[in-house]
């Protein structure tokens, strides 16, 4: 016989895994079950053939697409300026510093993950309306300044994996090639980042996710809730999560709902792919490791 | 060599510029919002009400809808997180635990924007039938879903430290015939309060960054609140709400003090979180 406090701590803690797994499985559902019922060809593609949107031949103002390929541009453009610079101030910060630097360094980059997404979108903002009036009249909140925003929001993410994956590179294997006589530099180059590429590559898919998923930089930086697909950086765009958030509080009928759910079905999938992706590849990474 | 040399350097350059960039949000909101601090309106700013319309721009509601929603949401997923991290760390049945981790794993990807949209036609139906109160967005509404969010975070950190138990603690519970239920409360949570207190910390942070769920639920009123019940706005919220027409206008410098309220709150948080975890010679919690 088992005393009073044991048993509630397991009724309690059964009741809790019951009510989360619950909880989760109403909230995604309840999505797919409304959003797989409305999703298919011409909610995404509107009245034109889905050809002719691939090939980006007509404008498509209906529908997703335009919100689908706004999403995806602004990934790739985000990821484009963010891994670069993350990548090497993670070198930096694994290989390079040390003592107080290291610490500071850490700490700055700890704070900026931390600070909330608004904030990144509102110093975007200000920026792009600073250049604007300072500098040239043609800089306005538009998809570059987007992408550059959320460039810097998933910045700090980047450098923690890459340091992550370069200090968890194995003792052995980091230290065969300096006993050979290669150079700090070469080690980098040939041993670590080939060693721990998977790790990173898992973390900069989890930033793609992250940039996908963002509403809150996005909408003070340029997103609308109609532009058609965006003919260069310097102009406004549509994305999948501000069309989700635009139809919640605006939208008039249910044709419009419908769109709403057919997005965050696609987006859900889209953030949830990533993940998995990143999850695969990182456990890849896992396997590599305990088998050196 | 000189090319070695050459590297470095480039590499230094980069991550110099990327902490001064993290520092050059702060002085960039500070010299934006100056005009409020030395316009002599800087009390205004936490004793009036927001009535731009007025002239007054006070963000006091917004600083109490932040702190009610967020200790709200923190109220209803410590507990859960508590209860969902003994499962994963102490009890682990089987599959399910399994089950269990997996998921919190999978809904650290769900768009926050979808929590919201789900709880628009869901949530908020069913507080304005159980209350007969209002719209069904409030206060309540937020820190509902908000909690769903902050759990993952919480969990994650919890049963991560739960696991940091030394096996040798364990195993002499187990030696002096006790189970794992009694191994934790007796071993694993008096080990692990830091842990504990460092995701609680980092929650909170998460809970007063978030925009996406106020935004869309809490029903954005920028009267003071006066019950759980009241529709609530945000420092977040109302960042995200000015389209503003007019930069130089005193309505949008007052975003400024929003945002550098924020900022420092959340560098605070970190500051606390890293002091507590590295305390225990563990590695980053990111």
């Amino acid at each position: 016989m088992k005393i009073p406090a044991e048993r509630i701590v397991i009724v309690f803690s059964w009741a809790c895994a019951l009510l989360l797994l619950g909880c989760v499985a109403v909230i995604v559902g309840y999505l797919f079950i409304k959003g797989g019922r409305v999703l298919d060809l011409e909610l995404v593609f509107g009245d034109s053939s889905p050809i002719d949107a691939f090939m980006l031949k007509n404008q498509v103002y209906s529908g997703l697409w335009p919100a689908i390929v706004g999403t995806l541009s602004l990934v790739a453009a985000a990821i484009f300026f963010a891994v670069p610079v993350g990548v090497a101030s993670g070198i930096y910060l694994a290989e390079y510093s040390r003592g107080r630097v290291k610490g500071v360094f850490s700490l700055f980059f700890d704070i900026l993950a931390s600070i909330p997404s608004i904030i990144v979108g509102l110093f975007g903002f200000s920026i792009a309306v600073f250049l604007h009036q300072h500098f040239s009249e043609r800089i306005y909140p538009c998809l570059l300044i987007s992408a550059l925003s959320l460039a810097f929001l998933v910045l700090p993410y980047i450098i923690r994996t890459t340091q992550v994956a370069l200090e968890s590179v194995p003792l052995s294997v980091r230290q065969t090639a300096p006993a050979l006589g290669a150079s700090r530099l070469q080690n980098i180059r040939h041993v670590l980042l080939p060693g721990s590429f998977s790790s990173l590559a898992g973390g900069i898919v989890l930033a793609m996710g992250r940039c996908a998923e963002d509403t809150a930089v996005i909408m003070l930086t340029g997103v609308v809730a109609s532009a058609g697909i965006p003919r260069s950086v310097l102009d406004n765009y549509e994305a999948l999560p501000f069309y989700i958030y635009y139809i919640s509080a605006q939208y008039s009928d249910a044709e419009e709902l419908a769109g709403g759910f057919g997005a965050a079905l696609i987006l859900i999938i889209i953030c949830l792919m990533l993940f998995s992706i990143a999850f695969l590849v990182k456990n890849r990474f896992m396997h590599q490791m305990t088998r050196i | 060599m000189r090319k070695e040399i050459l590297v470095e350097k480039i590499l230094f350059v980069t991550a110099a510029g990327s902490v001064f960039a993290t520092a050059g949000v702060f002085l960039f909101m500070f010299y934006l919002g100056l005009p409020v601090i030395t316009g002599g309106h800087l009390g205004d700013l936490f004793t009036s009400p927001w009535a731009p319309e007025q002239g007054l721009y006070g963000i006091r509601s917004m600083v109490a809808g932040s702190l009610l929603i967020s200790i709200l949401s923190l109220v209803f997923a410590f507990p859960l997180s508590l209860g969902c991290s003994i499962f994963i760390a102490v009890l682990n049945p089987g599959k399910m635990g399994w089950i269990l981790k997996r998921t919190v794993q999978f809904m650290t990807g769900i768009p926050t924007v979808v929590y919201g949209f789900v709880g628009i036609f869901l949530l908020v139906p069913l507080i304005r039938n159980l209350f007969e109160y209002g719209s069904g967005m409030s206060i309540l509404t937020a820190a509902f879903l908000l909690a769903i969010l902050i759990t993952p975070t919480m969990v994650l950190i919890f049963s991560e430290s739960f696991r940091r138990v030394p096996v040798s603690y364990l195993d002499a519970v187990k030696a002096l015939g006790g189970n794992p239920v009694q191994a934790f409360i007796h071993v694993i949570l008096p080990y692990s309060w830091q842990g504990i207190i460092a995701g609680l910390v980092l929650a909170v942070g998460r809970a007063m960054g978030d925009t996406m769920i106020s935004l869309m639920v809490a029903g954005n009123s920028v009267g003071l609140p006066r019950s759980i019940l009241d529709s609530g706005r945000t420092l977040t919220g109302h960042i995200g709400l000015i389209i503003a027409a007019d930069f130089d206008s005193l309505e949008f410098k007052s975003l400024f003090a929003c945002g550098m309220i924020l900022y420092v709150f959340t560098a605070l948080i970190v500051t606390t979180a890293r002091g507590l975890h590295y305390r225990k010679g563990a590695g980053s919690f990111k």
